[in-house]
Parts: C-alpha cells; sequence; structure tokens
C-alpha cells in the first residue's frame, strides 16, 4: 500500500510538471468552453424563435438539461476519447524507453503495486479534469435553473468513462516503449468501443445485445439524461478492473520465463 | 552472496549468455570483464530481477531471484547501465523516491538522501533537474540511488564511466570501503580498476566464463590486461579449458620479461 503511495505521488508530481498534461487539459476546457457557447446560442435562438411564434406549451418542453448539458457531455466526450490517450501514453513506454523501468522492476515492489500507484495518480489528474468542467453547469445555475441531479448523474457518467479510458491507456502503454504506438493503440480501442454497437443496429438475438451491452455511449447516455442505474456503473467498474487486470499480467509478464 | 549457477539468456534465437556460473561471496568485490557484446549486463540484469534467465539459477544470500523476488530484491542496490532517472525530477526528491521505493523507513529517508548526496559529492546538484545534469552527475546520482538503502549487495553496471579522474578516484574509494560486510559486483572496462579494488575477477566471453579467479592468485609480474586479452582469445577452445591452464600460459610467456607497467 506504501509502495502505491509512493508512486502514485511521484507519478501525480510528474503530470504537474509536464506539459502535455496541460496541455490536454486546456485542449479540453478550451473546446468544451467553445461547445457550451455554441450550444447556449442554438438554446437562445430556438427560446427567442419559439417565442416570437407565441406558443408558450413549446417553451416549457425547452430544458438547459436536455437541450445544453446533455449535448455538451457528450461532445466532452468525444474530446477526451482524442485527448485521454495522450495524456496516458507515457506512463510505462517512457520509463521502458529511458531506462527507468530497471528501477522500477528491480525494486521490492510488486508489479500491482506499480499498476495501481500508476492508475492512481493519472486518475487523480483526470478526476481534477472533469472536476474543473464543472464551470459550465455552475454558468447555468447562476444564470438559470437545470436540475443539478440530472447534471451530478451525467458528470459522474463523465468520470467513470474517463477513468476507463485511463485504465485502457495504461494497458496500451504497458505493451510498448513507444508513445506514439501507445497513443493509437488506446485511441483504436477506445473508437472501438465507441462503435462497437453499430452492427447491432441491424441484426437481432444475442449478438447485437451482446454488442449494445459493450457500447460506451449506450451505458453514458443512460447517465446523461439523469438515470443513475447500477448495470451502467458496475460496466464502467468492469472495464476499468479489467483493462489494469491486463496491464498487471502485461507487466508481469516481463518476469515470465 | 551471489551465486550464479548454469546460467543462459536467449533474445528470440540469439543466445547472449551460454551457461555461466560464478560465486560472489560476502565481504568480496568481484569484477565482471569481457568485451563489449559479452554479456555483462544481460548477466546482470538478470541478478537483479529485471528480467528472468532462459534456464539457470540465481541465489542473493541464499534466495533464489526467480523464485522468492520479492525478498532477494529487498537485498539489492543495482546501478543500470543507464542511470535510471526521471529527467524531470529534482536530484534530492529523486533519490527521496527512490529511498521509499527500496523500503527505507520513513523516519530514515531525510538522512539515507544526506548521506548518499554527501558521500556521491552531489551537494551542489541536490536542486537541479535530473534531466540538465551532465554525464557525469547523472552517473553520480545512479551511484547514489544504488546506495541509498544501504543494501548487503551492490550490483553495478560499469560505475566510473563518465567519470572525472577526480571523482574515479572518490568512487572507488567509496565501493572499497563499502565492501565489508557486503557482496559487491561490478562491470567495467578500466581494467587498474579491478586491479585496485577487487578481490576476484571474472571474465567472460560471448556468453562464457573464460576466468574465474582471485585477484591475488594471479601470479605477480603478470598485469589483468594480458590475462583479459589471453582468456577472450582463447574463444574456440573454451569449453575444454581450465581457467588455470590460461593464467599458466600468459605466465610462462612472460618469464623472464619485464612486466609493463599498469597504466593507471
Ligand atoms: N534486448 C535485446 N534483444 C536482443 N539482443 C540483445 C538485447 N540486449 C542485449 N542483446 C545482445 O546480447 C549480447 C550481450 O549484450 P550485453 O549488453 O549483455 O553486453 P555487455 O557485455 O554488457 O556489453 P558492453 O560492454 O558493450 O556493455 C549482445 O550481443 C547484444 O547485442
Ligand atoms: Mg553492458
Amino acid at each position: 500500500m506504501r509502495n502505491t503511495f509512493t508512486i502514485a505521488g511521484k507519478e501525480l508530481q510528474g503530470y504537474f510538471v509536464q506539459p502535455v498534461a496541460y496541455v490536454v487539459l486546456t485542449v479540453f476546457l478550451l473546446l468544451g468552453g467553445w461547445f457550451f457557447f455554441a450550444m447556449l446560442r442554438q438554446f437562445d435562438e430556438m427560446v427567442q424563435l419559439i417565442q416570437m411564434m407565441g406558443q408558450a406549451d413549446q417553451l416549457k418542453e425547452m430544458n438547459l438539461n436536455t437541450r445544453v448539458i446533455d449535448p455538451l457531455l457528450h461532445d466532452l466526450s468525444i474530446v477526451l476519447v482524442i485527448v485521454m490517450p495522450a495524456l496516458t501514453m507515457r506512463v510505462f513506454a517512457e520509463e521502458k524507453r529511458t531506462g527507468t523501468y530497471e528501477l522500477l522492476l528491480t525494486a521490492p515492489v510488486r508489479t500491482g503495486e506499480i499498476v495501481a500507484g500508476k492508475f492512481l495518480a493519472a486518475a487523480s489528474f483526470t478526476l481534477i479534469m472533469v472536476a474543473l468542467a464543472w464551470i459550465f453547469p455552475l454558468i447555468l445555475m447562476i444564470f438559470g435553473d437545470p436540475e443539478v441531479g440530472v447534471m451530478f448523474a451525467g458528470y459522474l457518467g463523465l468520470a467513470l468513462l474517463a477513468l476507463s479510458f485511463v485504465a485502457v491507456g495504461l494497458f496500451t502503454s504497458s505493451l510498448t516503449q513507444n508513445q506514439i504506438v501507445a497513443a493509437i493503440s488506446s485511441f483504436g480501442m477506445l473508437i472501438l468501443l465507441y462503435v462497437i454497437s453499430w452492427p447491432a443496429e441491424a441484426g437481432g438475438g444475442m449478438v447485437s445485445s451482446v454488442l449494445s451491452y459493450l457500447s460506451l455511449p449506450e451505458h453514458f447516455s443512460t447517465m446523461t439524461r439523469g438515470v443513475i442505474d447500477t448495470t451502467d456503473i458496475v460496466f464502467f467498474l468492469s472495464v476499468i478492473v479489467l483493462a489494469l487486470f491486463l496491464t498487471q499480467r502485461s507487466v508481469e509478464s516481463a518476469r515470465w520465463r | 552472496m551471489i551465486e550464479v549457477k548454469n546460467l543462459t539468456k536467449s533474445y528470440g534465437n540469439f543466445v547472449a549468455v551460454k551457461g555461466i556460473s560464478f560465486k560472489a561471496e560476502r565481504g568480496q568485490i568481484l569484477g565482471f570483464l569481457g568485451p563489449n557484446g559479452a554479456g555483462k549486463t544481460t548477466t546482470m540484469r538478470i541478478i537483479t530481477g529485471f528480467m528472468p534467465a532462459t534456464s539457470g539459477t540465481v541465489e542473493i544470500d541464499g534466495l533464489d531471484i526467480f523464485t522468492n523476488s520479492l525478498e532477494a530484491r529487498r537485498r539489492i542496490g543495482y546501478l543500470p547501465e543507464t542511470p535510471p532517472l526521471y529527467s524531470d525530477m529534482r536530484v534530492e526528491s529523486y533519490l527521496r523516491f527512490v529511498a521509499k521505493l527500496r523500503g527505507v523507513k520513513r523516519s530514515a529517508v531525510d538522512g539515507a538522501v544526506d548521506h548518499v548526496v554527501t558521500v556521491c559529492g552531489l551537494t551542489e546538484m541536490a536542486n537541479r533537474i535530473c534531466g540538465q545534469l551532465s554525464k557525469g552527475y547523472r552517473q553520480r546520482v545512479g551511484v547514489a540511488q544504488a546506495l541509498i538503502h544501504d543494501p548487503p549487495v551492490l550490483v553495478l553496471d560499469e560505475p566510473t564511466i563518465g567519470l572525472d579522474p577526480r571523482q574515479i578516484h572518490e568512487i572507488r574509494e567509496l565501493i572499497r570501503g563499502l565492501s565489508g560486510e557486503r557482496t559487491i559486483v561490478l562491470s567495467t572496462h578500466i581494467l587498474p580498476e579491478v586491479s585496485q579494488i577487487c578481490d576476484k575477477v571474472v571474465i567472460i566471453n560471448d556468453g562464457r566464463v573464460v576466468l574465474e579467479e582471485k585477484i591475488t592468485e594471479i601470479p605477480a609480474g603478470t598485469s589483468l590486461e594480458e590475462v583479459f586479452l589471453h582468456a577472450i582469445a582463447r574463444e574456440g577452445h573454451v569449453e575444454g579449458a581450465s581457467p588455470e591452464e590460461t593464467l599458466e600460459e600468459v605466465g610462462a610467456g612472460h618469464s623472464g620479461q619485464q612486466t609493463p607497467p599498469e597504466n593507471q
């Protein structure tokens, strides 16, 4: 346990001195801000249009949660697909390339502790990032009246989604000493988890229900609509645990004969 | 104590280490020599548990590095061929990190860091960023991290490479002073270094041991350089030849001749 925290502490400090982490954070928030602005403009235009036409009943249906926050969260999730691989690509690959891996693997530390420490650090940075994106709901709460519970569920979904991306990113980084290879393979895996349900829409039966169960957006959408369901949480946690398990196996495999 | 038995290591089809055995006793400093590509670094990586052997065993103070890895690793201080520095960390926080990772008690971390910073001549560099250090200083930080937990077994892969003459002298003195109760294996290409500080020499060539001998048993009047060149020249009929023969031959070839002075 102590080793895990030692590694996590050192890694987390690393995120704050490295440009990559700041670039990821900045891109995430700036793009988020742009989407938010675009969504608000649209919302505003529609409200004015409806008012001009004098349809009061339709005006009631205009809702900040479904018209602004829900699409914003979906856009942010796409930004995460693109930037998270950049955040996690170096975690193992860089150590292999520079030779510090030799220090890590010859220290009296279990591979599980190494993986846990590195995940803890990357997860903390990611959660800080998602927390900073609360700026958008806060702005809405000052000027409007969105439902906080729904937004909370949505952001919980975004956090779980981001943590799954971190775990997948650690796994691909543990497979190579080349950061670009790590980033592109994790990018590929995340996209696959995004589109995996596409064939499901055509077919039916077992295959299609399995495929749609595996689909990230499927579970994420439920949460952005404000529903916190254990199946979705269990799904995200399983992705995280599975990816971390594979990472541990991959690091440990350096010790196999 | 380090005991290596019949170690082999293949990288795919390429066999880098072909059945190496040797033993370093407690209190001994063993010089591990061999030409480039002989398999020194590979052997040391196996000894320290970084990579597994294809076959054969390594025991650290009686603990098998493969089956009892964690306990065995606890006893080792290791300087890899490339000093394992995190380029964006400061020297002091790096050493602090290694100390904790190596299991130094929380209360003892400061003391351990101060100690290695002093003995490795890093006082002025303690606040510098590792990635900006000169090669020699990176090497010193590498030595410092290997010593930080005061390990009973030290494995040093070319510890004095890249150091200035004064620092080479200091690090050699340091290593010599460390021996006492410890077991030290160091690889080097500087032969006088071995004559100066080692108790025993093991020479490997092309993945095989060609000589294992106490320094005191090398005949007077024979330089280590001659022994080395002779040992590695015997490649091909190594299998049948015993290390003693090598020494005899070298000794015989030079009886009556003046020994070339060992250059410092
Ligand atoms: N990861 C690897 N994959 C394939 N071959 C390797 C690998 N590492 C080392 N080798 C090969 O194994 C042999 C032994 O290498 P090693 O680094 O152990 O030599 P060395 O004795 O330390 O040499 P030097 O004096 O140059 O440091 C070399 O032929 C090298 O090319
Ligand atoms: Mg080497």
